[in-house]
């Protein structure tokens, strides 16, 4: 960060401590099968996926268990070869803990793969072939957010995306599975990224890596070098760098409207780790049933980087990483910063599971709420432009509106405020609370509207149905008095008589 | 391993802290404080102590009283904070060294009871406390008020010893003339009224000595200026303030104090004499960057603190008062709320009034 932009405070963003090391300097490591894998169907943004197994059904790794279901929504593979014994409610990998479908995978041991079909030339392929054969592995964005990759794939193909970003940042502190993987696996990565750009017709590649992993940024440019269209380009270490909009203005120097997408500014953002499952995908067939997961924390026994087969339970592979220490403070899945709390290490790893956390007190540093100072070290903090002690203030009265006005729908969750907030305010629960609530007064709206319209259109048809009715007494009334006319006509003497 | 974690409580992210905290800043800011108010110890002696000990004791009592008034949970930690110590610090850093006990009382009742708990205490009060307790107090009591006492250090023969100290701060032993002294904003006040012109009156051997020791008659945040000074640029460096409102205040009234003495040096004091008379380098560095009271963005900082400037010194030199450091400060904290919603930053992906900007052309570079 320069001088001057600090001095005039366009610094957005904040520079925590990263704690990667040692972590991310230790060999990767591979945990064994667990005898049972319980595979969420919800692994991914939108609908979860639909059971494509019976029970008692025997798989071999790569079958397919689950289809995609809806328009946003991936396949789910099986992560080694077994008997499906069970589909039914495991408790979710979210601070809930409340239940979500899963089908549990009882392994053989033999971790036998199904017969895989790789491609020799993908390049030959057509582009949408290569979108198809990657939804067809399940593969999901593997930076946390587990949008289906292929739809983004097909997505920038139409609308005419240039340039690819690869999201290398990583700038959640503790995680180093890109890290890991883009030193281990950098040739590997780097022929994703030449897939993904096929596939998107983009013409060139910018991968953005901070320059807090050096080892990174030298793998990846050493694999890159025959490549002119993929370029490495080390960004400085702050966060969130990882958020998209963020990496795009670095990169770019483009800014995407806010009610707009990447797309809008010829951009299509992907994760490394992602361009290394489209490799696996297309070159050998092979869906992603496993990821490169962080462990780490203080009370970690052995902290590291361990490719976990997906459904494998957080206790497994904390048991694998050397167990725990000490009982942790906080358990969290994902990064310290947009992580979640675990109720429990009873949940399974699903494809978004980027670290496993076990954190003492020290490092979560929780300390009782005070009353907000004005110091505004959130405003300077926060990378979007927001007044979050504004945003705060309103949603403590209940004015969602206001704190619309400030930008609430802007907010990213960040957490850069909370972090720099001397009063220790917890102002994303705040403003995930008035989204949630937001959300909620929305459906009730629709219910209303929804509701009000079949009132009217009751009371319209009940209105409807009286006047016609009216019609028809009125017309046969009309008609007897014709008739009765004509009879009268016919004989007066009666008519006389009746009078009288 | 079954174990839970916490599993009663939901926690939201982020899981980790930056470590900063309300009680660590306030005890920057005392620190920042203390070279100052330990310069006016030595220079004004026991009496200048006793009165910085009972507004700082008063504070906190008040403080304490009010919020078990209010029925408020862990009155400890809020005392601990150190917000109601800095406010009666920085209330005692204006008043005169040797005023009576109970100006330093009085004081801290308004700065701590009317200024900040009526409001609902720290972080709700619209003014600064220290500053409403200074101008109440003046205008209440002028006479204590504007009593200054020349220098007279410790280390002197004349200095009042421990006891004598005490009996001054009790109001039981009163200033003779030989002791007082004015201010230079006051005395080139009175000259002025008195229809001398200011080239004269300062070349008397009269006028009272502005030195950059700081020996000279004064509050302890107005002598030791340069040592206020040293203690900004501490807090500055730290991260504690911004450059901006500090700047601000300075530029606000040493560009027209220069522009004015050059027009006419009879009839205005010259900027340097501006900048390290009265509390402008104590409201400029401590008062114009309160959290509380000031704007949030640099942008709206700069102009709240050009504000403080320009009216500090349209007070000091057309208005009826010497010196206007904390009215200015009061006026500008009452347009705090509009300078914050005019100072707005920009929300990313829009425009400054809030509507989404135009993606570019599609398939540039493509």
């Amino acid at each position: 960060m320069g001088l001057m932009e600090k001095f005039f405070g366009l610094s957005w963003g904040i520079h925590p401590e990263d704690h990667k090391r040692p972590a991310a300097d230790a060999a990767t490591r591979t945990m064994p099968v667990p005898e049972r894998l319980f595979v969420s169907l919800s692994q991914h943004i939108g609908a979860p996926a639909r059971p494509a197994v019976l029970v008692g059904q025997q798989v071999k790794k790569g079958d397919k268990l689950a289809d995609p279901q809806g328009a946003v929504s991936a396949a789910i593979h099986a992560p080694t070869s077994g008997t499906v014994t069970a589909i039914g409610e495991i408790p979710a990998p979210h601070p809930s803990g409340l239940p979500v479908l899963a089908i549990t995978l009882e392994s053989d041991g033999k971790d036998e793969w199904a017969e895989l079909q790789g491609c020799p030339d993908p390049f030959a392929l057509e582009p949408a072939e290569i979108s198809r054969r990657v939804a067809a592995a399940g593969v999901v964005g593997l930076g946390g957010a587990t949008f289906p990759a292929a739809l983004k794939l097909s997505l920038s193909q139409k609308s005419r995306v240039s340039t690819l970003i690869m999201n290398g940042g990583e700038c959640e502190p503790y995680l180093s599975c890109d890290d890991r993987l883009m030193r281990d696996e950098a040739a590997a990565i780097v022929d994703g990224i030449r897939l993904m750009l096929h596939a998107t017709g983009a013409s060139e590649a910018l991968v953005g890596i901070e320059d807090n992993k050096p080892e990174a940024i030298a793998a990846m440019s050493e694999a890159a070098r025959p490549y002119a269209e993929v370029r490495i380009r080390p960004v400085p270490a702050r966060y969130p760098m990882g958020s998209e909009k963020q990496l795009i203005l670095v990169l770019t120097g483009q800014e995407v409207p806010a009610d707009g997408r990447p797309g809008d500014v010829g951009v299509v953002v992907h994760n490394v780790g992602t361009a290394r499952a489209v490799h696996e995908a297309i070159r050998h067939g092979r869906p992603l049933v496993s990821r490169l997961v962080t462990v780490n924390g203080a009370c970690v026994g052995q902290p590291g980087n361990i490719f976990v087969p997906v459904g494998a339970l957080v206790e497994e592979v904390l048991a694998f990483a050397g167990g725990l220490k000490k009982t942790p403070e906080r358990l969290i899945m994902g990064g310290p910063m947009m992580g979640m709390s675990l109720p429990h290490a009873r949940v399974p790893v699903v494809k978004g599971t980027s670290g496993i956390l076990a954190l003492d007190a020290a490092q979560v540093a929780d300390r009782a709420q005070e009353p907000c100072i004005r110091c505004a070290s959130c405003v300077r903090a926060c990378p979007i432009g927001l007044l979050p002690l504004e945003m705060a203030r309103h949603i403590q009265v209940g004015d969602l509106k206001g704190a619309v006005g400030v930008g609430l729908k802007d907010c990213i969750a960040c957490g850069c405020c909370a972090y720099v907030c001397p009063s220790h305010i917890p102002l994303v629960q705040y403003f995930a609370h008035a989204k949630g609530e937001m959300a909620a007064q929305e459906r009730a709206r629709l219910r209303a509207e929804a509701t009000r319209k079949l009132a009217q259109a009751r009371s319209e048809r009940l209105e409807r149905e009286a006047r016609e009715k009216a019609e028809l007494a009125a017309r046969r009334k009309a008609e007897r008095a014709a008739a009765a006319a004509a009879a009268a006509s016919a004989s007066p003497a009666v008519t006389e008589g009746a009078q009288a | 391993m079954t174990n839970t974690y916490n599993a009663s409580r939901t926690f939201a992210s982020p899981h980790a802290h930056g470590g900063s905290g309300v009680r660590h800043t306030m005890v920057r800011v005392q620190f920042a404080l203390l070279p100052a108010t330990l310069f006016g110890f030595w220079l004004y002696g026991w009496p200048a102590f006793f009165l910085w000990l009972i507004t700082l004791l008063s504070c906190l009592a008040f403080e304490f009283m009010s919020l078990r008034l209010m029925g408020r949970q862990q009155i400890g930690r809020t005392l601990g904070d150190g917000s109601a110590l800095l406010t009666g610090w920085l209330l005692a850093m204006t008043l005169p060294p040797w005023a009576p006990w109970w100006v330093g009382v009085v004081g801290a009742f308004i700065a701590i009871v009317i200024g900040k708990q009526v409001f609902g205490g720290l972080g709700h009060n619209v003014f600064n406390p220290a500053m409403v307790a200074r101008v109440a107090l003046l205008i209440s009591f002028p006479l204590p008020l504007t009593t200054w006492v020349a220098p007279l250090p410790l280390t002197s023969a004349a200095a009042p010893g421990f006891v004598e100290g005490l009996q001054i701060t009790l109001g039981q032993m009163h200033l003779t003339d030989a002791m007082s002294s004015a201010t230079l904003l006051g005395y080139a006040k009175t000259e002025l009224s008195r229809g001398v012109d200011l080239v004269q009156a300062l070349a008397g051997d009269h006028a009272p000595g502005l030195s950059w020791s700081g020996i000279r008659a004064g509050s302890l945040g107005e002598s030791a200026a340069v040592l206020i000074l040293a203690g900004g640029l501490f807090l500055l460096v730290t991260g504690v303030i911004r450059w901006q409102a500090p700047l601000g205040v300075l530029a606000g009234v040493a560009v027209p104090a220069a522009i004015a003495h050059a027009v006419a040096p009879g009839h205005y004091l010259d900027a340097g004499t501006h900048l390290l008379s009265g509390a402008l380098m104590l409201g400029a560095f401590f008062i114009a960057t309160d959290y509380v009271t000031s704007p949030t963005t640099g942008q709206g900082q700069l102009i709240f603190g050009l504000g403080v400037g320009l009216i500090t010194w349209v007070i000091r030199s057309l208005g009826g008062y010497p010196e206007g450091v904390a009215f200015a400060i009061l006026l500008m904290n009452a347009l705090t709320p509009i300078i914050d919603r005019y100072t707005k930053p920009r929300i990313l992906g829009r425009t400054r009034a809030g509507r989404p900007i135009d993606p570019p052309p599609v398939g540039k570079g493509a």
